[in-house]
């Protein structure tokens, strides 16, 4: 008898509980009117960026394709004469797919060319949509890294600077006339 | 003399309203669920989702009448309408205000419990005839508690009737002008909440369509239309049970300052949010719990209800029996 009063009290405490709700808000967020704000570094869309010469930074080294645990990254590196025989990929393929979003490629890149950025937006009808050629890929900016050129701070003698004339770069020291 | 002009409006209005609001009902309940559940709920089509049964309708109007090729064809077809039908019938003798009623039936109350159980039998034949486990287990479940739950849903009305001294749910009404009858009969109101609730398939008496245990219950097999009105012959069943509950307990039209017909729809509504909070809130029974708690303490409840009810009455009266106490 004791425990039917109390399954009793608990029923309309529960109601009570419950008609409590009817106060807050709720938790859903209208997506497509309301966007959620995604951080910066949010991983999502994968894009190829250009140094701020507006040249592309991708250097087609296969380090992105290497570190890509699951196999989505294809290229294939070329040279151009007219630019000092420096590299950049001749196609670079990113099946979507099967892309994980993991940033490993974004790791591995030697001059931030390839960055995810938060766009999740990718749905498509056909699976074969989801594979993004160069030209979806590559965009006109800078990324993230917006005063960033490899080719400036490599440490090495290009075409436009000596060794040691580079960012954040002092002059080579004369190992011969180093003396006590 | 029956007017027939003013019966013919009165059936229109009564029968526009009642499916008009058996289809709100559904977009209301999804929404006061989602409410209760943190959520939205359907807010898309039209202002706060309101037309959201309407797309419905459209779609479960287009989609392909499928009969299976093992069912009774007849009367699998027939069921679907039963259902509907016979809530419908019921709303007959449901006074909404004074003179606002298609039938005043001097029986109104049998009337009403006579449709309810013709109801069952949609139940019983419709997973019978579907001929599926699970359609049939829900029927099962569903004869079992139709059989238990109508014979105190009776009882528990004929302490009312006593109070009242008619059958006619118009003159119940009339009876409780200066007190609802929920203050004398409480226990009368009880039983019956949950025997309606047990009609009407609501939680926590959902058992014939269980959906965690038996899909869909007795109409696992139907689909289209036919389950749309297996659907809309659910929510015409609440709309009773809380037109059903306000009359015979809570004062039907009577009220003050606002018109007789607005109290009585509020005062349904109420009951309506309540019935949709005990789905928010409360967990199904086990089958056994619900037959035991039907026959152990609901009828004994009902009884003694009814029989001290009939001593206040005979004691009221002056009845002879009575007469050697004073």
């Amino acid at each position: 008898m004791t425990n039917t009063w109390i399954y009793a009290r608990n029923l309309v405490i529960g109601l009570w509980v419950v008609f409590k709700r009817t106060f807050s808000t709720p938790v859903t967020v209208q997506y497509p009117e309301e966007r959620p704000y995604l951080p910066p570094r949010w991983r999502g869309r994968i894009v190829l960026t250009r140094d701020p010469d507006g040249e592309e930074r991708c250097v087609a080294c296969y380090l992105c394709s290497a570190a890509c645990p699951v196999d989505c990254i294809a290229l294939q590196a070329a040279d151009r004469p007219e630019a000092h025989d420096r590299r950049y990929p001749e196609f670079f393929r990113i099946n979507f797919s099967r892309c994980i979003y993991c940033g490993m490629c974004e790791e591995a890149c030697p001059t931030n060319a390839i960055q995810l950025i938060p766009d999740f937006e990718q749905s498509e009808y056909a699976r074969r949509n989801l594979v993004y050629e160069k030209e979806d890929l590559l965009i006109s900016g800078t990324g993230k890294y917006h005063d960033y050129n490899f080719y400036r701070v490599a440490g090495v003698k290009t075409c436009d600077k000596d060794k040691g004339q580079g960012a954040n770069e002092f002059p080579p020291v004369d190992v011969k006339s180093l003396m006590p | 003399m029956i007017d027939w002009g003013h019966t013919a409006v009165t059936i229109a209005v009564i029968l526009g309203s009642c499916l008009t609001l058996a289809g709100m009902l559904i977009w209301l309940e999804r929404r006061l669920l989602g409410v209760w559940q943190e959520r939205y709920g359907p807010n898309r089509l039209g202002p706060g989702g309101c037309l959201q049964s309407l797309a419905d309708m459209i779609k479960i109007f287009t989609k392909e009448d499928w009969i299976p090729p093992f069912a009774d064809k007849a009367v699998f077809v027939i069921t679907p309408a039963i259902v509907v039908i016979t809530a419908l019938m019921s709303f007959a003798v449901v006074p909404i205000a004074p003179q606002f009623v298609v039938a005043d039936l001097n029986v109104g109350v049998l009337f009403f419990l006579a449709m309810s159980s013709l109801a069952a039998y949609s139940v019983i034949i419709g997973g019978w005839a579907s001929n599926n486990k699970f359609a049939f287990l829900g029927s099962l479940r569903a004869i079992a508690q139709l059989l238990s739950y109508e014979v105190f849903m009776g009882l528990s009305l004929m302490g009312t009737v006593l109070l009242a001294g008619s059958f006619n749910l118009s003159d119940i009404v009339e009876a409780q002008r200066h007190q609802w009858f929920v203050i004398p009969q409480f226990f009368g109101f009880l039983c019956f909440f949950m025997a309606g609730l047990a009609e009407a398939h609501r939680t926590p008496f959902d058992m014939p369509e269980a959906e965690a245990e038996l899909v869909a219950g007795y109409h696992s097999e139907y689909s289209g239309m036919k389950f749309g009105m297996f659907f809309v012959g659910e929510y015409l069943s609440i709309l009773l049970l809380s037109a059903m509950t306000v009359i015979l307990f809570f004062g039907g039209w009577h009220g003050p300052w606002l018109p007789p017909a607005v109290w009585f729809v509020l005062k349904m509504f109420g009951f309506i949010v309540l019935i949709i909070l005990i789905r928010a809130t409360w967990p199904r029974f086990r089958f056994d719990q619900l037959l035991t708690f039907g026959w152990k303490v609901v009828m004994p409840l009902a009884l003694i209800n009814l029989l001290l009810t009939g001593g206040i009455v005979l004691w009221k009266a002056g009845a002879p029996e009575f007469t050697m106490l004073r």
